[in-house]
């Protein structure tokens, strides 16, 4: 069973030519099956935490351990990191221009799978996919994340996630920017990988909103770089109610 | 591609549109067009027409300096049955007729070759193989005229390849009949150090089309320009380029399309990738839309991607429309740069970094590649960019 290990976690950021640490000891365990919600508020260092998993060269790991299945993360590049199995769904998707959907997901699905998929079954496989987030087909024609809107990136996100099939999934803030319709279609898209049972998901989020479609095993409030609190599905209920005001008094990364 | 927040330092992408009797369009050339080198003064960089181009890179061409030195190029013409292949002096009355020298280099370069190169294809004969001119540079320095004359209804495809080291002056003039159909696929693939000034002077008979690609790799400083009129309505011209702008190298495509005939149509389409320090790709494209073109028809594109830091692109499309009675005219023009957000972004999905960015510049350049419409000059552009990311890789 694919086991995502994070260790004493230390990372940090070069700004106004300062070094400043955003991760301050980070430890947490995702097992494949698991859903974990991290919930925190801005500028606790959630997405610091999802980019530098994935391997972001802006974030500089100061201290501590990533494995996968024992194999170390933190020593792989970027592309091996997601041929190893973890995936981040962006906050922010990045356009490329020049390069269509359908090239993308088929390059894309080469490398993870280490040989192209059979055109026939491929193409079926990304129509059906496509079809079940309400996606267009034109969408396959056109350039990567160019001219998308905020609802349509985080579809094109979840498309890769089904597509790809990871052993971890982390989604940082997929649901931010959303409507609620579209939030349902997301989030039913993140539900159906979940429920093969394959995936451990790292569901980064400021809102409680989306736990109402999506129901973590685990909630982790994520302050000040390192968890402050974990517990279940009911610690979400008291964020709802209460806000982040008991974790960030005192703290300056408010 | 994100058309404004993501031009990268260092680049600029102007444009006008002007709607007046004023003509930009000339009044951007400091002298008027002629034969005679004489007639242009020795440019000192700050002319319009100039002010993007590295004179002290051009060994002398716009100053007089340049000499020809008897090894600079070798030409050869290998062409199918039915075409006719001749050398001809100065005084052949097929010379000049396409376009006039609109700049010093270009007059420099009339004044001075000593022998011009004819190239016919008789009225109705249509060729199922292409034209094929070699220019290998040997190192010296040349000046050249090349004509490639069509006849009515004439059908041709013509690819003239530049390789080797040279220091070249040219004038290319193609003279469509009525009806004819001609393909012209300019390949500039020079070694490093090699400089190429070229005008091509394109003159479009009636109802007849004229496409021309222009790809260009290598040289030190290549600057080329295509150059369109009609000599009848009802003319097609499409200009097609694409160039890969490595670093210290200079690219300069300036075009020009004179509708100063009704019922034509032109359409102009330039793709340019950059990479390494000091690559200066400058694209200039001019339209004209004379008082007397009515119905006119013409869109002209300018694309950049910018592979790394270091690269600079003047990308400046201009639109001079003296008529209201045409059927369409446009322009644009878009810089946009491969950074790391977008390797980030590929590499996340577990493609590789050279993939990456092979993936980024082949899907950039597709479209026009499919243009291109010869096959093996079609396989050799896809391998050249292949060689070009592969060595900013390595």
């Amino acid at each position: 069973m694919a086991t995502l290990e994070i260790r004493d976690l230390h990372v940090t950021v070069e700004a106004d030519n300062a070094t400043k640490e955003i991760l301050k000891g980070v430890d947490l365990t995702v097992k494949q099956g698991e859903t974990h919600a991290i919930m925190g508020p801005n500028g606790s260092g959630k997405s610091t935490l999802a980019y530098s998993l994935a391997g972001h060269p802006k974030y500089t790991i100061t201290g501590g351990t990533v494995t996968l299945d024992g194999e170390d993360v933190l020593e792989m590049s970027v592309d091996e990191r997601a041929r190893a199995g973890l995936f981040l769904a962006m906050q922010y998707p990045v356009e490329v221009p020049g390069v269509s959907v359908s090239n993308f997901l088929r390059t894309s699905a080469t490398a993870i799978r280490g040989e192209a998929p059979k055109l026939r079954t491929w193409v079926k496989e990304v129509k059906e996919a496509m079809e079940r987030l309400h996606m267009d087909p034109s969408f396959a024609e056109r350039n990567v994340n160019e001219g998308f809107s905020g609802g349509e990136k985080k579809r094109h996100e979840i498309l890769q996630l089904e597509l790809l099939k990871p052993k971890i999934a982390i989604l940082d803030e997929t649901d931010s920017g959303l409507d609620v319709d579209a939030l349902r279609i997301v989030s039913e898209g993140v539900n159906r990988v979940r429920e093969t049972g394959e995936v451990g998901t790292l569901l980064i989020t400021h809102y409680t909103r989306i736990l109402r479609y999506i129901k973590p095993d685990h909630v982790h409030v994520f302050a000040d770089g390192r968890i402050a609190e974990s517990g279940g599905a009911e610690l979400a209920d008291k964020l709802e109610n209460e806000g982040y005001e008991a974790y960030v008094k005192g703290g300056a990364s408010a | 591609m994100a058309e404004a927040q993501n031009i990268p330092v260092g680049s600029t992408t102007a444009g006008s549109i002007a709607v007046a009797a004023e003509s930009t369009v000339a009044t951007r050339m400091s002298a008027p067009p002629s034969f005679d080198v004489a007639d242009f003064p020795v440019p000192h960089g700050r002319e319009e027409e100039w002010r993007f181009t590295p004179l002290e890179r051009l060994r002398g061409l716009h100053d007089g300096t340049a000499v020809a030195t008897g090894d600079g190029v070798k030409v050869d013409v290998q062409a199918p049955q039915g075409v006719t292949v001749e050398a001809v002096g100065r005084d052949d009355a097929r010379l000049g007729r396409a376009g006039t020298p609109v700049d010093r280099v270009a007059a420099q370069a009339y004044s001075a070759f000593e022998q011009a190169s004819v190239v016919t294809v008789p009225k109705d004969t249509v060729l199922t193989e292409p034209i094929r001119v070699t220019v290998h540079g040997q190192g010296g320095t040349a000046f050249g005229h090349q004509v490639i004359e069509l006849g009515a209804f004439a059908e041709a495809v013509v690819v003239i390849d530049h390789t080797g080291d040279a220091v070249l002056a040219a004038n290319v003039d193609y003279l469509l009949g009525d009806g004819a159909k001609l393909t012209v696929v300019s390949v500039q693939d020079w070694d490093d150090k090699a400089v190429h000034v070229a005008q091509h002077n394109a003159l479009v008979g009636r109802d007849a089309s004229f496409k021309s690609v222009v790809v260009t790799f290598g040289g030190d400083v290549v600057r080329l320009h295509p150059r369109v009129a009609y000599a009848g309505t009802g003319g097609e011209a499409e200009l097609y380029g694409l160039y890969f702008t490595d670093s210290g190298q200079h690219q300069e495509h300036r075009l020009l399309v004179d509708h100063n005939t009704p019922h034509c149509k032109s359409n102009v389409a330039y793709k340019g990738a950059l990479q390494g320090e000091s690559a200066h790709a400058v694209w200039i494209g001019d339209v004209l839309i004379e008082a007397a073109a009515e119905g006119t028809d013409t869109y002209e594109m300018n694309r950049n991607l910018v592979l790394t830091d270091g690269a600079r692109v003047d990308s400046v499309p201009n639109l001079e429309i003296e008529t209201g009675e045409i059927v369409g005219a446009g322009h644009a023009s878009a810089t946009g740069r491969f950074d790391d957000e977008q390797l980030f972004y590929l590499m996340a999905r577990g493609i590789p970094e050279y993939e990456a960015r092979r993936l980024v510049v082949r899907g950039f350049f597709a479209e026009l590649v499919q243009q291109i419409g010869v096959a093996d000059i079609e396989e050799r552009l896809l391998a050249k960019i292949e060689e070009e990311l592969e060595a900013s890789v390595a």
